[in-house]
């Protein structure tokens, strides 16, 4: 449970460090330079208005291909290589959130990060990797047989619309919920928010590991 | 401690990553068999679907929409400029293209990013006529066309040109060429990829030797059979 405020504790509880937000800002305008340049050069109805053809293909391929560096860039922060731990993590607790989200119960227990955050996050990387791949694949038609081109194309296309499916599932989830936005933009939460969505999150939790360097260890 | 301490838990991210990956790659390798199986499927689909929502799925059948550059104007006065090395330099209106002997044909159509479209009617004058017309001279060996996008670029070599499956076309579809397939007069090069069959065509120039077209200069072949040129192996269009 998030302590409630003590004298010397900040009001807000500390969320995402400006490494973490920088990595998701710079990672969302690329992903929207994608679908949007991948719209206007896939539906008959936007390529009208724009053509341009060639720069739409040039930027959507430079974007695609800096897609994974912000987060590379990234694993320079310690915090953002800790979150990503606890992405990677399904506790118990995970499990019954998905099941209550199936069932649509609001009682829902969750760390840092609940489990639908987590199960975005590693589809969200997983399909940005397999696209990159079959990008490259049509991008530089030498390296392969066309066999592979054509496979390569036919996956682009059908997880392309899977990918524009969940990232707009993902922008509408944060419409709906102001305080998980305050937290992306300002870097910190209000512990109301907190106790609410994410009981299980401690948010002081690393600055502790940092005070006692065999706390991780003990945790075992 | 809370939390859940990132070491322990089930890898459930890391497991969801390589699974896509493998599902990625399994979809590489099935790609040619599942998409001609879910091409069939969508474009029979499509055909009969009032909303047209199913004709923006992937391998739906359709025509794609490409322009070079930005939005093209519909000409108020449309010509149609025959000249370089010709006896006799032309300037067409479109009536008067649509008085000369009209010829149609009915091929595939292919694309060199792998869309197909089946039996699609072109028609109007063979290429071929107007080159007889103008009065080729002996040191011309190519054809340049032009379009009136002011980007756009093809050329065929003379022997290609003078084929009778090279139309300048009027009518698709067996209606007029509309402004977004490159109406109101396109190139048709029924044997080669469609990158060949210029829209908007405003100008055919004789030249010397082959100048490359707009996107042979991004690495696509000048020679663009279908399935004997791009590292291509799809049915001949022709």
């Amino acid at each position: 449970m998030p302590r409630p405020a003590d004298p010397g504790r900040p009001a807000r509880l500390p969320r995402f460090t400006p490494a973490e937000r920088w990595a998701h800002r710079a990672t969302a305008t690329l992903m929207m330079t994608c679908v949007i340049t991948a719209a206007f050069l896939y539906l008959p109805q936007l390529a009208v208005l724009v053509g341009r053809r060639r720069l739409l293909v040039v930027v959507h391929e430079w974007a695609g291909l800096l897609l994974p560096v912000p987060v590379l860039v990234g694993l320079a922060s310690r915090a953002l290589r800790r979150d990503l731990g606890r992405l990677n993590r399904f506790a118990p607790y995970d499990w019954d959130w998905l099941r209550a989200a199936l069932r649509r119960s609001h009682r829902r227990r969750a760390g840092k990060f609940n489990a639908g955050q987590k199960v975005f996050a590693g589809w969200i990387a997983g399909a940005a990797l397999v696209m990159l791949g079959t990008g490259l694949l049509m991008w530089f038609t030498d390296l392969s047989p066309l066999s592979w081109r054509v496979g390569a194309s036919f996956v682009h296309d059908w997880l392309a619309l899977a990918v524009g499916v969940v990232v707009a599932g993902h922008v509408w989830m944060a419409s709906k919920d102001p305080g998980a936005r305050l937290g992306m933009r300002t870097g910190s939460v209000d512990p109301l928010w907190a106790t609410a969505e994410h009981p299980e999150w401690d948010p002081y939790e690393d600055e502790e590991a940092d005070e006692e360097p065999d706390a991780e260890s003990a945790a075992r | 401690m809370n939390d859940n301490p990132p070491t322990s838990g089930t890898p459930i991210g890391r497991r969801l990553v390589l699974g896509m990956l493998g599902l990625g790659a399994a979809g590489v390798a099935a790609g040619p068999v599942l998409q001609r199986a879910v091409g069939s499927v969508i474009s029979a689909v499509s055909r009969q679907d009032p909303t047209g929502l199913t004709g923006l799925l992937p391998d739906s059948g359709g025509f794609e929409y490409y322009s070079v550059t930005g939005a093209v104007d519909a000409p108020t006065d449309y010509r149609l400029t025959v000249d370089g090395l010709v006896d006799k330099p032309a300037s067409y209106a479109l009536a008067d293209l649509q008085a000369l002997p009209q010829h149609r044909i009915v091929h595939d159509v292919q694309c060199v990013t792998g869309w197909r479209v089946p039996g699609t009617p072109f028609e109007g004058v063979k290429l071929a006529d107007l080159l007889d017309a103008a009065g080729v001279r002996s040191g011309a060996t190519a054809v340049k066309f032009s379009c009136f996008d002011g980007t756009y670029r093809e050329s065929l070599t003379l022997d290609q040109a003078r084929r009778d499956d090279v139309l300048v076309a009027l009518r698709m579809q067996d209606k007029p060429v509309t402004h977004d397939h490159g109406g109101p007069v396109r190139l048709y090069v029924a044997p080669m990829y469609f990158y060949k069959s210029a829209k908007w065509l405003s100008g055919i120039t004789l030249t010397s030797t082959v100048e490359r077209g707009y996107w042979e200069d991004f690495g696509y072949d000048t020679d663009a059979w279908v399935g004997k040129s791009n590292g291509r192996d799809d049915a001949p269009t022709s």
